[in-house]
């Protein structure tokens, strides 16, 4: 009875001692938070896609904040280097292109048919956009996709393709190379 | 309200006809004579119809009809319970021949959902009844009937007309659009003189709905003829006015137009009926008083067939969903007239070129103009800005075009919204100045399209923020839980042999550690057990673990290795298969 006891309270006093020190941490991970790095998080993509060397984002604007060079994320691209030149008061310089280059946004898509159901997808997105269960069809929610490719590989059946988000009327740049319009032919159309 | 002329002042202006004006503007050549001395025709019907589930601002409707089905004229083929749906309809009887992506008419071309209908000709039509004593039913009914019409905005953009009905605010002036400032259009000319009166039966529908104090119904002073029509048919109604408006392009303009008549300035971020004003065109009062009074939903609209590769220009009837091609011919087309195809939907100033002769009219096209070769220049190269300043002074909304363009090339999106670039009505008179050919308006265009991506992907990335963050905090959460429940087994284990080691009788030490050997034995074991037992339940429970798998896994990879050496076996069959055959061929080839 007394050993019950015992073992009840020590467990409780641990489990207190383990909660304060999350607590703790908490509060100073908080303080050691650097507004630099919140910012710089801000301007990055947050493909979460590691293509620049960091395991996700965020710890690259760790590392930015730390003096690395900005010109190493590929889906960000020219407009995030330009933005973080701006914010870090250095000159914009092209993309690293040993980091990757530029691409159109895409999106994972499981061919459902083919998935076996081994889950490796689903540990390896880093923003939980699969959904799924062992030895169930696996699917992506396209929504919450940000194309990082990195469930690509981890799949034993290579099931998974990147395919380009549909381009419509309403997401259209006006870019005329991209349609087969030659160009706009009127000059005051302009 | 003192900021602007009130009700009053604005009516004395009106009266004594001393107009406001806009700043900037341009006077390009009018070409209106080439379209607009014969009445609207009406043309034959086309073999097919391409009709495309969305043609206005907002949402598209659900797709009612099948491959394959009847449909009657005048039959709904879209249906939905969104407010911002409008539904289209069938244009003619004939077959649904396919509903699959169809060339747009949208300056991109990008193929969009369309309802193709192989027409049959009969015409036959649908029962329709209409609401011939609209003032005994109740407001929601009536707007609820124009939007079952499928009718938007036929002037310009294509915003849906009972949304924009659907006003709780106090109207002031309702003002009718019949300024058609574009100098080659002529659509909204032919329809003011032709059918002055059903214009006047959509103009009282609104009156009643909005409750108005009054009705301005505006015409350009290059139309006198239609004015004249229009004062006719308007004249028995005290709080209808025809008025007269100087014509200078962009007068047509919603914004520019309020501002002539009224001297109001619509707010960067606001509405007409922010200052109490409401702006229909006159062909939306046409299609109202047919969907109100007859029950007739917007099926066919004017079209100005024009530019002089056009042996025949004129006005037509064109049913919604006529390919382009179909109208040329009606136009008799002169394709020896322009060095290569160049039709162009809409007006030569704010228009876009076609990609395919297969785009269909839609419920905003006005205008298909086919130019001569040396009709309308063609684009120049484009030089650098010598910063005239032309373009400033032709801005109708006082904009500085340069400076937009200087920065919008550069990427440079925040000053260039410093500088007010969501206000431009991209009406492309500063580009029609410009001596140095700059396609400004392109410029803007893309700017825009791409300040309101980065919006987008900025909203996206915070939510894949938001998830990247939750997704570690569970991890890490998971971690500590399994590292917890390790602790608290070993904690356990080393109480329960720490218990009895306390300081007894020497006597009894041996005997109690004979005997805490035997239960350290038994709870170890117990220890043992526990974390395993932890494991496989976190196993069934999480996805994300897949010990349990990897047996599954495995037989998955034997099956595919098998399947993988099948398929190599039989290719190697059949290349064996293939050289014999060509060994065959050989063979027999050197036999003859
Ligand atoms: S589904 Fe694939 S591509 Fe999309 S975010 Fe997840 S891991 Fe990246
Ligand atoms: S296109 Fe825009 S910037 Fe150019 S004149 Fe018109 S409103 Fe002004
Ligand atoms: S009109 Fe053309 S050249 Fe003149 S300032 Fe404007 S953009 Fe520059």
């Amino acid at each position: 009875m007394s050993l019950t006891f015992i073992a009840l309270l020590v467990v409780a006093t641990i489990a207190l001692i383990f909660g304060a020190g999350l607590g703790y941490a908490a509060i100073k991970f908080k303080v050691e938070s650097d507004p630099l790095v919140e910012q710089i998080d801000n301007i990055l993509p947050q493909t979460q896609c590691g293509q620049c060397g960091h395991p996700g984002c965020r710890p690259y604007a760790e590392a930015i904040a730390n003096g690395e060079d900005i010109n190493k994320c590929p889906p960000g691209g020219e407009v995030t280097i330009k933005q973080l030149a701006e914010l870090m008061g250095v000159e914009a310089k092209p993309l690293d292109s040993a980091h990757g280059v530029e691409d159109i946004k895409k999106v994972a898509y499981i061919r459902e048919d083919e998935c076996i159901g081994c889950t490796k997808c689903i540990q390896a997105c880093p923003v939980d956009a699969i959904v799924g269960a062992a030895k169930q069809m696996h699917t992506v929610i396209i929504g919450e996709c940000t194309g990082c490719d990195l469930c690509v590989d981890p799949c034993p059946v290579d099931c998974i393709d990147m395919v380009p988000l549909n381009q419509g009327t309403d997401n259209w740049k006006w870019d005329f190379k991209q349609t087969q319009v030659g160009d706009i032919s009127v000059r005051q159309v302009s | 309200m003192s900021e602007f002329a009130d009700y009053d002042l604005v009516m004395e202006h009106l009266a004594s006809k001393e107009l406001w004006d806009f700043p900037g503007g341009v006077h390009p050549t009018q070409f209106k004579t080439l379209s607009n001395t014969t009445p609207i025709s009406q043309i034959s019907l086309p073999d097919k119809l391409y009709i495309p589930i969305k043609q206005h601002i907002g949402i598209d409707g659900e797709v009612i009809v099948n491959k394959g089905d009847r449909v009657l004229k005048g039959q709904a083929l879209t249906k939905s319970e969104n407010t911002f749906a409008v539904p289209v309809h069938a244009s003619t009887s004939g077959i649904v021949e396919s509903i699959s992506k169809h060339v747009s008419a949208h300056p991109s071309g990008l193929p969009e959902l369309t309802i193709c209908i192989a027409v049959d000709g009969k015409d036959e039509s649908i029962d329709t009844s209409g609401i011939p004593d609209y003032a005994s039913v109740a407001k929601v009914d009536l707007i609820g009937a124009i939007c079952n019409a499928g009718v938007s905005g036929l002037g310009g953009a294509g915003f849906p007309t009972h949304i924009k009905t659907n006003n709780v605010k106090p109207v002031e002036f309702l003002i009718i659009n019949g300024i058609e400032c574009e100098p080659y259009i002529s659509a909204d000319d032919r329809l003011m003189r032709e059918h002055a009166w059903q214009i006047r039966q959509g103009i009282d529908i609104l009156y009643h709905i909005l409750e108005p104090k009054q009705v301005i119904i505006a015409i350009e002073d290059n139309k006198p003829e239609a004015f004249e029509t229009m004062s006719l048919a308007c004249q028995q109604h005290s709080d209808y006015q025809v008025v007269s408006v100087p014509t200078k392009y962009p007068a047509g303009g919603e914004k520019q137009l309020i501002q002539v008549l009224t001297s109001r300035e619509v707010p960067s971020d606001g509405l007409p009926i922010d200052i109490g004003c409401m702006m229909y065109n006159v062909g939306t009062c046409y299609a109202i008083a047919d969907a109100i009074i007859e029950g007739k939903p917007l099926l066919e609209r004017v079209v100005t067939l024009t530019g002089q590769a056009l042996k025949q220009p004129k006005n037509v009837w064109a049913r919604i969903g006529t390919p382009i091609k179909h109208l040329l011919d009606m136009a008799e087309f002169d394709v020896e007239k322009q060095h290569y195809p160049r039709i162009i939907m809409g007006g030569p100033m704010m228009g876009f070129t076609l990609t395919s002769a297969q785009i269909p009219v839609v419920k905003t096209t006005n205008c298909i103009l086919a130019p001569a070769a040396k009709e309308l220049p063609e684009v120049g190269d484009e030089r650098g800005c010598i910063r005239c300043s032309a373009c400033a002074d032709a801005c109708p909304v006082s904009l500085l075009p340069q400076q937009m363009f200087w920065y919008s090339k550069a990427k440079e999106y925040e000053t260039a919204q410093d500088y007010n670039l969501f206000d431009c009505i991209e009406c492309g008179a500063c580009a029609y100045v410009c001596p140095s050919e700059i396609p400004l308006v392109h410029y803007y265009r893309q700017a825009k399209s791409d300040i309101r991506q980065q919006q987008a992907e900025k909203e996206q990335a915070e939510k894949a923020r938001i998830r990247f963050e939750a997704r570690k905090a569970r991890l890490e959460k998971e971690k500590q839980e399994r590292e917890e429940k390790h602790r608290k087994a070993a904690e356990a284990r080393k109480q329960s042999v720490n218990k009895d080691g306390g300081a007894q009788a020497k006597i009894a030490a041996a005997l109690a550690r004979a005997k805490a050997k035997k239960a350290a034995q038994a709870s170890a074991e117990q220890a043992n057990n526990t974390p395993d037992a932890i494991d496989k339940k976190e196993v069934e429970n999480s996805p994300t673990q897949q010990s349990e798998n990897s047996a599954d896994d495995k037989k998955a990879k034997v099956a595919a290795a098998i399947a993988r050496a099948k398929a190599k076996k039989e290719a190697k069959m059949q290349a064996e298969r293939k050289e014999n055959e060509s060994k065959q061929t050989k063979d027999e080839t050197s036999d003859e």
